[in-house]
């Protein structure tokens, strides 16, 4: 199973505040108010699950977007930002201090003096500008170019024509200046692992593809590929008293039964679940005090190929969206493991609209708009799908007889998740079914559907409209974040008319804690990523 | 000397073989749809996407990318992976022993099981033993070993706390032991089965007949005649097991979080890492040709009728 991996930037001027609501609904003792309380212990180990089928790509962090990396680089690295699950925004991490100016575009960072890579160096303003070097170099084609980009004179070092990026300028050893190309909130840019900060004479040799260091609370130990990675406590971490924990071990746990077993065994002490587990975890008394769950930053949906006649006609995209019995599907399918979408920013966003009601199931209105449109008896589509248990195969075999029921006939196309990717990515489809990042910048998440964002970016369903263009524009040129707010929450609400896709849901992120695990955030970005940092066990672990 | 050109006549043979899984492999990673830019991520920045085709080659023609992986495989490069960027032989190099760990543990239980079970049970045909025997070895050959690994984690694990339910640990037996057992049941079942089927044949046969009628006791017709006439049979099957387990342990290694060339495999498979995909099956055909090979040799040592033609 691979879920979304890449984060999308923002692209707007200041960030707004990223409200978590409608989060918590079954919580952990661990995390509760009573264990929050307790002073964290020092010592002991912490087991975390990597959860997303395979392996861990590379210890490189700068060459891999996926979730499943991420989990471990927590632990290893730091960017210059870091999420702050609490507040839903990222916040500085290697930096004490930022100062904009150049009307919006110049950034000054005052970096902390106390930063010490593993190898017992001192972070300076030259490593950050080796790293954001590094991953500019176009022969490499490291996936967080997407990030760095922003910086003025990076896309010159990606195509060759420059060796530096013009942009980032040493003022002294600890601070730096960022010139960007367009009014945004860096933050939203850089941090991900993706754009970790490396030691510049370090990650030169061709050992640190073995061993890496970082800057993180924990250093490397050992990498047993396809099984787990390893790592102990950075004694010279910058924030006072932390890590507690003496060790992390992340294992690599694709199959959710075994995981099953050995959370219910006390192995690991956190476990992602499935729809079926979690509803057993729920009935269990003895595991329902451990389901941690956040409504994630993804939305999962049906996308139609305008390109394909019927499609092309809004009534027919809003027929099939009345004609879907989409909470249905959730509470017997998904087992309550989502939350229904009503349009296509999810539950977390800050300009989610909670007054906007979702397209009621009404297979009538569906049949008389079919009508309207010049398709009384319905017609035929291929539906491209995975296997994916939560937006795949399951939930489209469960709406055919649905979409039958209006005179719509489905044709099944599997593929691979890898496959869908390059499908949904190249239009070659009639429908598809997928599960898209949708957060945690709103504006960036809408900008998927201006046209000038092209289907191999994420414009995936060739959505054009002036005027769903011009609120976005005018989005963009926003000073003030509620005049912002406002504009994107009618960007949403012309997208819910159009209904460029079936809205299915949006994730609902479950993960089991065990009770001695304290300090687990709840991040609606990608709950496994944890600042591990805050992680402590208790006595009652029975790990060492 | 018959020996030594039996050995080269059949290292010569292997070469064909070899090229023949190189171009399968190859052709069909290249017609299946899906790239490693495409499963890194649903969301890739096209640029970057179009920058790691041009790096890893995959926009030259096949035929460019074939000659390159060819004249690179001669020199014993495997290439490098497209995911890790590590050269691919130090990546099958690290899980090279936990699969060999494992597959011959395997092979262990399932021989010094099944062997001795087949013959108990073709000693008495029809007795509660050979039925027992074989029951047992029809639900070993039956069951998936997806649930049956489960099951062992359930029992043996959960509800007795005798093994951890999964990993590798630090190689230790205990770690071992359920991936082991859930991947040699199966073969355990074909041994018993095979075993039992020879020993009939072979205690009807003229020369059994003849021991016997020469006075010898039926513990020397035994040790000395069907066993020793069984171990051909069992040979071969071993032989032939062998190359099934290393496919085989592709599902258990994943179920176990075992680190192994299966899992090492199914991960490559999984994210289009073609280079990772070509060595991992290259070496485990290599090394079912090299047992098949030693298994060839050993026929003449059991059996000195058999000659090196």
């Amino acid at each position: 199973m691979i879920k979304s991996l890449i984060r999308i930037p923002a692209l707007l001027g200041d960030h707004m505040m990223f409200r978590m609501i409608a989060i918590v609904a079954g919580m952990a003792l661990a995390l509760g108010g009573s264990a929050e309380a307790q002073t964290p212990r020092k010592g002991g180990t912490i087991r975390m699950t990597a959860p997303y089928g395979s392996s861990f790509t590379s210890l490189d962090i700068h060459t891999t977007p996926r979730s499943q990396d991420e989990i471990y680089a927590k632990a290893l690295h730091r960017s210059l930002y870091i999420w702050d699950s609490e507040l839903g925004k990222p916040v500085l991490e290697l930096a004490k201090e930022h100062v904009v100016s150049g009307g919006g575009f110049v950034h000054t960072f005052k970096l902390r003096d106390d930063a010490y890579f593993h190898n017992g160096r001192k972070m300076t303003a030259d490593d950050i500008i080796w790293s954001y070097n590094r991953i500019m170099d176009g022969t490499k084609a490291y996936p967080g170019a997407r990030y760095v980009r922003i910086i003025e004179g990076a896309a010159a070092v990606e195509k060759g024509q420059a060796k530096e990026i013009s942009g980032l300028k040493k003022i002294d050893d600890f601070t730096v200046e960022m010139k960007l190309t367009e009014k945004v909130d860096p933050g939203f840019y850089f941090f991900t692992a993706l754009t970790s900060i490396y030691p510049a004479d370090e990650a030169v040799k061709d050992s640190f593809i073995q061993h890496p260091v970082g800057l993180g609370p924990f250093k490397f130990v050992e990498h047993v590929p396809g099984s787990r990675i390893v790592m102990e406590r950075w004694d010279r971490f910058y924030k006072p008293g932390k890590p507690y924990a003496d060790k992390v071990i992340v294992s690599v746990m694709g199959e959710a039964a075994a995981r099953d077993v050995a959370f219910r065994n006390k192995e690991i002490d956190t476990s992602v679940l499935g729809p079926a587990q979690y509803v057993a975890y729920q009935a269990d008394p003895n595991l329902k005090g451990t389901i941690a769950e956040v409504a994630e930053v993804f939305t999962r949906y049906m996308g139609m190929n305008p390109a394909f006649k019927p499609f092309a006609d809004k009534r027919v995209r809003q027929a099939i969206n009345y004609a879907i019995d989409a909470d249905l599907i959730i509470n017997k399918l998904v087992k309550g493991k989502a939350y229904r979408a009503t349009s296509w920013l999810p539950l977390t966003s800050s300009a989610y609209d909670k007054t906007m009601k979702p397209y009621p199931y009404d297979p009538a209105k569906a049949k008389q708009l079919l009508a309207e449109a010049g398709y009384p008896s319905g017609f035929e589509f291929e539906w491209t799908t995975s296997q994916n248990e939560s937006w795949g195969l399951p939930i489209v075999s469960a709406v055919i007889p649905m979409l039958d029921k209006v005179g719509i006939k489905a044709k099944v196309k599997q593929v691979e998740v890898a496959v869908l990717a390059e499908v949904v990515r190249t239009g070659d489809y009639q429908a598809f079914i997928y599960s898209q990042q949708t957060g945690p910048d709103p504006q960036a998440a809408l900008k998927c559907f201006h046209s000038s964002t092209p289907p191999s970016a994420c414009n995936y369903t060739n959505f054009k409209n002036a005027e769903f263009d011009k609120i976005m524009d005018d989005a963009g040129q926003a000073d003030d974040d509620a005049r912002r707010t406002e504009l994107l929450k009618q960007a949403n609400a012309l997208l819910y008319e159009e209904a460029p896709v079936w809205f299915f849901n949006y994730n609902k992120a479950v993960m089991a804690v065990q009770p001695w695990l304290h300090g687990v955030q709840l991040n609606a970005t990608e709950m496994t990523h944890q600042n591990v940092e805050d992680l402590w066990v208790d006595e009652t672990s029975p790990a060492k | 000397m018959p020996m030594l050109s039996f050995l080269v006549r059949r290292l010569l043979q292997t070469i064909p073989t070899v090229l023949a899984v190189v171009l399968l492999v190859f052709v069909l990673f290249s017609v299946v749809p899906g790239s490693i830019a495409s499963s890194m991520s649903d969301d890739v920045d096209p640029q970057v996407e179009l920058r790691l085709k041009q790096q890893l080659g995959l926009n030259d023609p096949v035929y460019t990318r074939f000659g390159n992986y060819i004249a690179k495989l001669a020199v014993g490069d495997f290439g490098t992976s497209f995911r890790t960027r590590e050269p691919v032989t130090s990546m099958i190099a690290k899980r090279a022993w936990p699969t060999l760990e494992l597959i011959v543990t395997a092979m262990a239980f399932s021989v010094l099981l099944g062997v001795p079970l087949g013959f108990i049970a073709a000693l008495r045909p029809g007795g509660i033993v050979d039925t027992l025997a074989m029951v047992v070895a029809v639900s070993g050959l039956s069951i998936a070993k997806f649930w049956l690994g489960l099951v062992l984690m359930y029992a043996f694990a959960l509800k007795l706390g005798w093994l951890p339910s999964f990993g590798y640990g630090d190689g230790g037996l205990n770690y071992l032991l359920l991936p082991a057992v859930t991947l040699g049941v199966s073969p355990m079942a074909l041994f018993a089965r095979t075993t039992r089927a020879a020993v009939l044949e072979i205690m009807t046969a003229d020369f059994v007949r003849t021991a016997r009628s020469k006075g010898m006791n039926e513990t020397r017709v035994v040790k000395w005649h069907v066993m020793r006439n069984a171990l051909v049979i069992i040979l071969t099957t071993v032989g032939l097991q062998f190359g099934g387990l290393m496919g085989q342990a592709v599902v258990v290694e994943k179920l176990f979080s075992w680190p192994g060339i299966g899992s090492l495999l199914v991960d490559s498979v999984l994210q289009r890492d073609i280079p990772a995909v070509q060595g991992s099956i290259l070496v485990v055909v290599l090394a079912f040709l090299a047992i098949n090979l030693l298994i060839d040799l050993l026929y003449g040592v059991i059996d000195p009728r058999i000659r090196y033609g």
